[in-house]
Formats: C-alpha cells, structure tokens, sequence
C-alpha cells in the first residue's frame, strides 16, 4: 500500500499551541503539545493506553478545553465556540458504536446529528440515501440499529459522521474487534476520504494497520510527544516505541534481524521487503 | 480418548432460520494448542461457548449434535459441573471481575465450588505464581492495566485447575506488548501444565507460532483444519481475508520468484535461518 | 456525579479502614440511634462534630463533607415540608418550637448521611458483603447488592461517554425549554439502558463460568474477624448507647412517669 498524503495546498486546519490537560481529578492528561495538521493529511495518533490519545482527540471538537493553552480548529479557538458547532468540522467516531445508538431505525438514526446541525428536511433525505449507499448499509435502512452486527454497527457509525460532511473525519481504536477483510476496507476508505480531500485522523495502537497504510505518526507518552514523522521513522525507532508500549511492525523486526546483511532497518511494508529480499537473492 | 468430540454439531437461534453452527465435525486432543479463526460471524464465538455449556445451558436456540468435553456431554451437564473441565475468558477484563482485590476474584470461583479454605489458598497461590503476578495479590483489579487484568481473569480460571481453557479474543482490547504478553504466558502455560488450549485471535502474526492446530471457519462451517504450515499455504486463507502472518507473506512473495522455502517460516527466526542458508548457498 | 463520591468507598491505608467493618456499621448506626432519641439541636450536632475526628484519621475528610453537601438539598427540602406542615395545619401560625422542630429533624437526617458515609467510604464492596453474610442474608441478594454497587463508577463514566458522543452528533442538552430537555435525555439514557443489559448478558456469562451457585453451602475465603481494637471500640459503643438511653431515660422519661 503506497503512502498516500495528499496535500492540497496546505491549509493548517488544526493547531495545537502548547496545551495542557489537567483532569479534575487532578490527573495531567496532556503535558506541554504542540501540533499541526494541515487539510488532506493522513494522521495516526499512537501511543499506550493512558497516554492521552483520547484526551487530546476530544480536544478537537471541544469536548474538552485545555487548561493552558489553546486550540484552533479552521482558526477558531475552540473555548469560544460550542461543541456542536465545532462538531460539523470535526466528525469523531468513538471506539464503541453501541454508546450512541437509540432510534428505532437506521435512517432515523442518520438524521439525528443531521437535524441537530439545522439541515432542512429535502437535504437530510438525500444525505441519508447517500450516506447509507456509500457505507453500504441501504438494505438495512429500516432495521433497528441495535440489531446490526459488530462491523456493520461500524460501518454505521462512520455513517452518521459522513452524512454532514465534515473536513476533519477522526477515529478513536476504529481496527479493535475488526477482522482483516474489514480493516482493509477500513484502509481503502480512509484513502478515498483523503483523496476526497479530507483530513483523517485515527487513534490507534495497532502498529500492523498503520505499518500498512503508512500516514504521519505521532507517538505519544505520558501526555506528551515523543515522534513526529512519516511511518518508516517513527515506527521503526525501536526505543521510542518501546516507551509506548508498543512492538515493532512484524516486516521492520525482520529487517532489524536481517540488518547485519545489509538490509536497511527502516522498512515497514512487505512489499518493500520482498523487493529488497529479491536484490539480495539476485545479488544487487 | 479426544478431550474435546464434537460430531454434527448444529445451533440456530429459536427466533432465527439462520444456522450459526452447520454440521461442525471436530475432535481435539489433550495438550493441543488450537487457534480458532475466521472472518467475523462465521460462528467461532458460538462453537466456543457450545464447548463450556453456555450453549445450551444459558442461551436458548436448536442444537442438533453432540459436544463431549473431558467425557461430559455438554448438553446434559450443567455449566458448573462442566466449569472445573473447561474454563472460559472472555474479551472484556471489565465484565469478568467480580471483586475488590486480585487475591479474592482468583478465588471467586472456588468459593462457589465450595472448596475448603485450605484448599482455595493453597490453589490462588499457584494460579498467581503460575501467572506471574505474586505481587499484584493485593491490589485491586480496577485499578490494573487492560494486560494485567487479563492475566488476572487467566489466573482466576487456572485455579479451577481445567484441563482446557478456552479463550475468546483475549487479546482484543490491549497494547500489543500486552497482547504478546498473554499469548506467549497462555504458550507457558500449555507447556508447563499440559493444559489444552483453544484461542480465537485475529493477531495471527503473534499466535500463529505457538499453534499446533489451525482452524478456519467460515459462515458456520469448518473450512480448513490442519497445522499452521500447511494452512497458510492454502488458496483459502488469501480468499476468506484471513490475516496472514507478514512473514508469511514475505516468504509466499519470495517463493514465486525463487522457491526457497519449503516450509513456510512462522517465526522471524525461521525465516531468517532459511534465507542466510540459501544466500550462502548461492554464494558458493 | 460528585454527589456520590461522599458515599464510595475509598481505596487508601487508615487506622479506620483496617477495622472489622461490623464494628464501623455499629458506630454509624448508634450515632444514627442516639441522634433519633434526642430531640436536642445539641445532641444532633454534638454527633455531627463527633464524626470529624474520625473522618479526619481515616484520611476521607474531603469526601465526608462532600457527604455532607449532598444531604443539604435533601435536608432542606425536610425543613421546608416541617414549616409548612405546621404553619398549615395549626390555622396558619409558626411558633418558635415548630422551626426549631424542624431545623432539629433535618440536621438529624444530616447526621444520618454523614455516619453511613463513614462506613460506607471506609469499606470494600467485598467486606460489605461479608458483614451482609455474616447477618444471615442469602448470599444471591448480598451479590446483587455488591455488584450494584461496584458497578456505579463504572456506570457514570459510559454515561459521560455516551454524553461526549451525542454532543458530538450536535446534542445539545443546555439548550431549550423543559420538555426540549426532557426530550434530550432520551439520546443519553436510551444507550446506557442498552448497555446495562448487554453488560448483565456478559457479567452473567461470566459467572456461569466461574460456577456461580454450584454449591448451596459457599465457601467464604476470607472471614470476618475482630482485633483487639475492634472489641475495645465495640464496647465503647455499647457504653455510649447505654449511657445515652439511660440518659434519655432518667432526665426526660422518668420525671414523667413520676
């Protein structure tokens, strides 16, 4: 799978300046983030659990404020506008499908948001059908969603945030449960979204879908940024991420095993890996 | 004598015509490290609880077949007779921990066996020490990383001392290093105890090596079942979206051009050995 | 949420906390006793004061008086339905005695909240169900109980989630009249139903697994058993208890009969 960011124009879309998070618990989510994602990126945020992906996500849409600092989303400053607003920029789809549904029936379900946004009724219909042809999920616009299976509660979820059209799509953990048939389909959406133009963002602990689908990374740790770079660094700096919990991709651990050879060890994909290992074969 | 004997086995729901298990024909042997895979809903989750006696026990719906586990039939043998057989854990540590410290959820089970005191102690000891986690006797199990709860519920099951533990996508919601972490302690433990395992996992990268059996099932149905090897090189796996292990892969690409491995490595280390064999080969 | 954070039990070392349980439910509950066989404002308050050195060893100081706030609105609202009962029902008038009737019967309920919150900050869900075991209560219903209250944290964090989710989808629940808001609840409530009982599918499961009611007669791990301390504090109970009946007895009672 080719790297595929897509930069139109390099519109800075979201800025982080020096934020921190404190919890009311007292707990410091975020310590000290500087970040900036421009339109059409492809953005994976990493890092272990606990280490604020989550709270920096919900950062994005103003479900949080920062304690000190400030974020701009298209250039508003998010403490002064309201989460519903800021929401039709920024679309995020949680880890959990099920802590969202409550109509009785899919259609009914995709208009929600869609009437809290203030759309008119002829607008809801059509985005409606569109949303549900392009997640492929027209056959069950009449059934509860509650009866959907796992990954076509997914595929809903990614629904209903496409359905307002919003720049900025991000997904919290979208690969955990899914099996590989749907995480492909999940990689060839996010390419589509991008060439589309729109800016994704994923939240993930799962090195072998962002080894394959190689976006920006951002590692973090204990609420601050560790890396920042394409795939083939950041991923393949093996004490950066092990201070994340996290493992080498499988192709790279190979190559760090087969570096005395001469292979180089910042290769993340099978294919660049088979193309080397053929040279090597043919004595190149 | 088979541990587990699983003969035309069939389950559908009352309210349903669809058959989730259709005509399952399946024996294991003690000791045997079974790894259960599949596209989502072709019916792993229910083989697995047809095994322990969820199905039928605790969920309704038409079976038609027979279940022998450790020469119980699961169908006349209530859950709790089958439980000190067959232990189960489950994907959420969240919703299979009942008490406030490690020490007394490991022991959860054995009171309601009705064990004597001696003999609960004498059995959380070697389920924390078999486990590894001595030092976490105290704590309380909220409190504990998504890894360290799982290995609580693992230690939890092990105390019944079963001779199978079954284990339901354990991996789903943890790091990868946690996620390694428990399939390489559920490895140990086969080894050291000789207890059989039977493991639904979509990470095949990092349980794939540890298997001795495969089996692929597909809309209710046993596809392929056969050793690792031998399944990878199957049509079937490339079709039905299994997750083949990178290496794998790698070796499968290489093999096209130059068939250099006759066995397909399943670990870095194989491969690895394999392919400096053959480039000393060739330099000679 | 913070409402409950007065009456969760609270995971820290203390001289309190190490104590038999059994002993920390008799304390609460002879404050509780002694508070409802006085009428005194003194008395009532004199409990209240008693309970903050203890709050204070047992390291849960900021959580008692949080106890202590979340029993004000309730309190009031008792006040409020005394005054009225009496201005109404005696032809419109208020005397002095019916306010301080009153302003006595809501601080003893205040009492009341705040001496259960000590025992209920300083011990475990399981301890709880072993004290609940030790008083004959079938274990099922000890169970319920203890799952119940195990579960709330747990409970109030996905109603959070689901919140950030709907307001996500442009819910917003501050905006609109009454029925407006009632309405919005259904975006929130509808979800965490849902959740609760596919959480009670998977928690059940679990327990089947687990042999959950295989044996009529369960064994207990960990038992129940008193110190030294425990049974030095128990009898300065009962003293207190016997002292402040007979108190009651001959300063109020006894002048009566004779």
């Amino acid at each position: 799978m080719k790297n595929f960011q897509v930069f139109l124009g390099g519109i800075l879309l979201i800025e982080v300046n020096n934020i921190e998070y404190i919890y009311p618990s007292g707990i410091k989510a975020l310590d000290g983030i500087n970040l900036k994602i421009n339109n059409g990126e492809y953005v994976a945020l990493m890092g272990e659990n606990g280490a604020g992906k989550t709270t920096l996500i919900k950062h994005f849409n103003g479900l949080l404020k920062p304690t000190k600092g400030d974020v701009y989303i298209n250039g508003i400053n998010t403490k002064n506008e309201s989460v519903a607003k800021l929401s039709r920029i920024v679309g995020i789809v949680f880890q959990n499908p099920d802590h969202q549904f409550f109509e009785e029936n899919v259609e009914k379900e995709i208009s929600f948001a869609l009437r809290n946004f203030g759309f008119k009724e002829e607008v809801i219909k059509k985005r409606i059908d569109w949303a549900l042809n392009f997640m492929n999920l027209e056959k069950y616009r009449n059934q509860p969603p509650f009866l959907l299976s796992g990954g076509e509660k997914k595929r809903l979820a990614l629904a209903i945030i496409l359905s307002w059209d919003p720049e900025i799509i991000v997904l919290d953990e979208p690969t955990i449960g899914q099996d590989y048939i749907q995480k492909e389909k999940l990689m060839q959406l996010i390419i589509q979204l991008n060439t589309q133009g729109k800016t994704v963002i994923i939240a993930t602990h799962d090195i072998e879908f962002v080894a394959e689908s190689k976006p920006r990374v951002i590692l973090l740790s204990k609420g601050k940024i560790i890396d920042d770079g394409p795939t083939e660094e950041v991923l393949t700096d093996i004490e950066k991420i092990k201070k994340c919990s996290l493992i080498l991709p499988q192709v790279t651990q190979l190559m760090y095993n087969l570096s005395d050879l001469g292979f180089p060890r910042k290769i993340v994909s099978v294919e660049d890996a088979v193309k080397l290992i053929l040279n090597k074969l043919e004595g190149k | 004598m088979h541990i587990i004997e699983i003969e035309n086995l069939s389950f559908r729901y009352t309210t349903s015509d669809r058959k989730i298990l259709d005509n399952i024909n399946m024996v294991i042997d003690e000791g045997e490290f079974v790894l259960l895979i599949g596209p989502s809903g072709c019916g792993k989750t229910t083989l697995c609880k047809c095994l322990n006696g969820l199905i039928p026990h605790f969920h309704q719906g038409i079976l038609e077949g027979k279940v022998i586990v450790n020469n119980y039939n699961v169908a006349e043998t209530p859950p709790y007779v089958l439980a000190s057989s067959i232990g189960m854990v489950f994907q959420n540590p969240e919703n299979q921990l009942f008490s406030l410290s490690v020490e007394n959820d490991i022991a959860f089970a054995l009171e309601n066996l009705g064990y004597s005191r001696d003999e609960i102690k004498e059995r959380v000891d070697f389920a924390l020490k078999a486990v590894g986690i001595e030092d976490l006797r105290n704590r309380s199990p909220f409190e504990l990383s998504g890894g360290q709860q799982q290995k609580v519920a693992i230690a939890s099951i092990l105390a019944m001392k079963p001779k199978i533990i079954v284990l339901d996508e354990p991996t789903s919601f943890l790091d990868p290093l946690s996620a390694k972490n428990i399939i390489d302690l559920i490895s140990e433990l086969r080894n050291k105890l000789n207890i059989t395992i039977i493991l639904v996992e979509h990470r095949l990268d990092l349980a794939a090596r540890n298997a001795t059996r495969i089996i692929l099932m597909d809309n209710g149905k046993i596809v392929l079942d056969d050793e690792p090897r031998k399944i990878f090189s199957r049509i079937e796996t490339e079709v039905l979206g299994v997750a083949t292990p990178k290496i794998i892969r790698i070796a499968k690409s290489i093999n096209k051009k130059y068939r250099i491995f006759n066995e397909l490595p399943l670990t870095i280390e194989e491969f690895s050995s394999i392919l400096r064999g053959n480039l000393i080969d060739r330099s000679k | 949420m913070s409402l409950l954070e007065g009456f969760k039990f609270k995971s820290i070392q203390s001289p309190i906390h190490k104590l038999d349980p059994r002993v920390k439910l008799a304390m609460s509950f002879s404050i509780f006793l002694i508070s409802m066989m006085y009428i005194e404002i003194q008395i009532s308050i004199l409990l209240l004061i008693i309970q903050l050195p203890i709050a204070y060893i047992a390291k849960i100081l900021k959580e008692w008086i949080k106890s202590l706030s979340s029993s004000l609105f309730l309190a009031a609202f008792v006040f409020f339905m005394n005054i009225g009962v009496s201005y109404f029902s005696s032809g419109y008038m208020l005397t002095i005695f019916d306010i301080y009737n009153a302003l006595a019967l809501s601080i003893r309920l205040i009492t009341l909240f705040t001496a259960f919150s000590i025992f209920l900050l300083t011990t475990t869900p399981d301890e709880l169900g072993l004290v609940m075991n030790s008083f004959r209560i079938p274990y099922d219903f000890t169970f319920a109980f203890i799952m119940a209250v195990r579960f709330v944290p747990v409970l109030v964090g996905e109603l959070q989630t689901i919140l950030d989710a709907q307001k996500s989808r442009g819910l917003e629940i501050e905006k609109g009249n009454l029925i407006k808001r009632i309405k919005n609840l259904i975006p929130v409530f509808i979800p965490l139903l849902v959740n609760v009982f596919r959480r009670s599918i998977e928690l059940a499961e679990a327990l089947e697994v687990k042999a959950f009611g295989a044996s009529k007669k369960r064994t207990n791990f960990k038992e129940l058993k008193m110190d030294k301390i425990d049974y030095i504090l128990l009898i300065i109970i009962v003293i207190m208890l016997v002292i402040a009946i007979y108190a009651r007895f001959i300063i109020i009672i006894k002048p009566l009969i004779a």
